[in-house]
């Protein structure tokens, strides 16, 4: 006697679903390259960690929160670099920070030896690592300087997944990137919700409402505002193709830090005297774009 | 408490260039103006406070929604114009607080507004325009990003009213669960971590410390005195590669950066297919 399934076709891709998610930063990076091209850079056995942490009595990690690897993508040259949300919040220190600026500097030394190597920048970060303050700004600044020349020669994707998203320093990174993939379960946003609260007032922010948050940052509404180009389900294979197929596109009409045009008229047209919404913004906008 | 509308940066924007930086069209916060500096022309730039600010989370010198996009605007009409031609020197005169803090500006997207002005300074720097950072006063966390972090020379009063920090004390303290106390107790030992400009000079990322003698009121020698400063950083950078690394060559960075020297060093030579 044979077993004829009776699972809906939606069930069983629900129970094959892989999360990405759940998956840590060096499972990331090899989710994102083709099967058997891993080849992580500046690994855990090379133990060059952060320098402050010690002095602080923090303990440190080998890799300092962030993977790089070279490899394939689509059977291209690629570099992924993916942060670690779990070792200080994703934070951006001197070490970490620089083996991502490393990173976008050496592929577009690639590319311009006509090498075209492309780069994807899996996010989880809390923004700048406040044990290593200003050596992180500093790092950060380096690490937009590589990715605008960067992104001129290939695109430069950004996949921010959750759980802990993307803030502070990294927010302003995604906004650089080519293309943005995100999740339901991630957030975007320069300022944490806390910060805001704290510098604004409840009336402002209500850091403790989470509806109310991802209502602003969260990836479904980043989706409908135009501030990320994908959004998908938590399916490790589906951020794979998704950034398969946004390489197969190519680069972007234009870049979404050149649409000043566009934000002033925005702008312009809004009311800043009263407070917004998440649908008050969606509607505004797709009003506007008509 | 003096006005706190007529500060620093205003002050110096204006003594520097002879004009209040007001352009039609353009935020009352967002000073731009063109001006002589060293038998050429330079473009000045600045966020001013502005009492009549669209957005109430702004208007005391933050980065907000406006100031990233008009300042993208004008920064990109600026390498456009001299797309064909010399490329003028873009000054951009720092004094502010921070990034705005705001509901409107997240759903705004002001991470978005910060990185376009990012890129337009990036860009310029690129193209060849001598970007230079003057940061008489505070210039905190996105701010210093936004504002400062793209010039190929950084050059900072040395004065203790200027603040260059990833976030300021009180902020810190809290989020890191440390005192204020134990914070500058940290700043003794982890230099990265010290609030004066001193320390941050340190670092190696700045071009260098000025010290003008009455900061807050500039006059005619004084104004001189940082001219001549520009114009030495403005003929530096155009002798040198449009990139960032002067600040991991510089005798700062190998004395305090040996960490990120370490990961250049390692990450090249394992970069290469072996």
């Amino acid at each position: 006697m044979t077993f004829t399934p009776i699972l809906s076709d939606e069930v069983v891709a629900l129970s094959t679903r892989r999360s990405y998610i759940e998956l840590n930063a060096r499972a990331r990076a090899q989710q994102l390259l083709d099967q058997g091209t891993y080849r992580e850079l500046l690994g855990p056995f090379d133990r060059v960690e952060s320098p402050w942490l010690p002095m602080q009595g923090i303990v440190t990690q080998s890799d300092d929160g962030c993977v790089v690897a070279k490899g394939k993508i689509d059977g291209q040259p690629a570099v992924v670099i993916a942060m670690e949300g779990k070792f200080q919040g994703g934070s951006i220190g001197e070490v970490c920070g620089m083996k991502m600026a490393e990173a976008f500097r050496l592929a577009r030394l690639d590319n311009e030896k006509g090498i075209p190597t492309r780069a994807v920048l899996s996010l989880e970060s809390g923004g700048v690592r406040l044990q290593e303050a200003n050596m992180g700004e500093l790092v950060i600044a380096e690490i937009y300087s590589e990715m605008v020349a960067l992104r001129k020669h290939t695109p430069l994707i950004v996949v921010i997944a959750g759980p802990t998203g993307c803030f502070g320093g990294m927010s302003l990174a995604a906004g650089l990137a080519s293309y943005v993939v995100m999740t339901r379960q991630a957030r975007l946003s320069m300022n944490g919700p806390e910060v805001i609260e704290l510098e604004a007032g409840k009336d402002e922010f209500v850091a403790s409402d989470k509806p109310f948050v991802w209502s602003v940052n969260g990836g479904a509404q980043r989706f409908a505002t135009d501030f990320a180009d994908v959004l998908l389900e938590d399916d490790a294979n589906a951020v794979t193709e998704a950034v398969k197929d946004l390489f197969r596109k190519g680069q972007p009409a234009q870049l979404r830090t050149d649409k000043y045009d566009l934000f002033i008229k925005r702008l312009k047209s809004m009311d800043p005297s009263k407070q917004w919404t998440g649908e008050d913004i969606r509607n505004a906008w797709k009003a506007g774009a008509k | 408490m003096t006005n706190p509308l007529n500060n620093r940066g205003r002050k110096w924007f204006e003594a520097l260039t002879g004009s209040t930086g007001k352009v039609d069209g353009n935020p009352g916060s967002l000073m731009v103006a063109e001006a002589n500096l060293g038998g050429e022309k330079a473009v000045f730039v600045g966020v001013a406070p502005d009492a009549n600010a669209r957005f109430p989370r702004t208007g005391h010198t933050e980065v907000g929604l406006e100031e990233g996009w008009y300042g993208t605007k004008n920064l990109r009409a600026v390498i456009e114009a001299d797309k064909n031609g010399p490329k003028r020197p873009i000054i951009t005169v720092c004094d502010s607080k921070s990034q705005a803090y705001g509901r409107r500006e997240e759903l705004f997207g002001i991470h978005l507004a910060a990185a376009a002005i990012i890129a337009a300074y990036a860009d310029a720097r690129t193209a060849g325009h001598p970007v230079i950072a003057l940061i008489v006063g505070r210039c905190v966390s996105g701010a210093f990003l936004a504002l400062a972090g793209q010039a190929n020379r950084m050059i900072a009063f040395d004065d203790p009213e200027v603040l260059i920090h990833a976030m300021y004390k009180d902020a810190a303290a809290r989020i890191t669960r440390r005192s204020v106390a134990e914070l500058d107790k940290l700043g003794e030992t982890i230099v990265p971590m010290a609030y004066d400009i001193g320390s941050f000079n340190k670092l190696g990322g700045l071009h260098s410390l000025l010290k003008v003698a009455n900061p807050d009121t500039p006059a005619k020698a004084t104004v001189e005195q940082v001219k001549s400063a520009l114009i030495e950083a403005i003929a530096d950078a155009r002798n040198s590669p449009r990139t960032l690394d002067v600040r991991l060559e510089s005798d700062g960075a190998k004395a305090f950066r040996k960490g990120s020297i370490k990961v250049r060093e390692l990450m090249t030579r394992q970069w290469a297919p072996s």
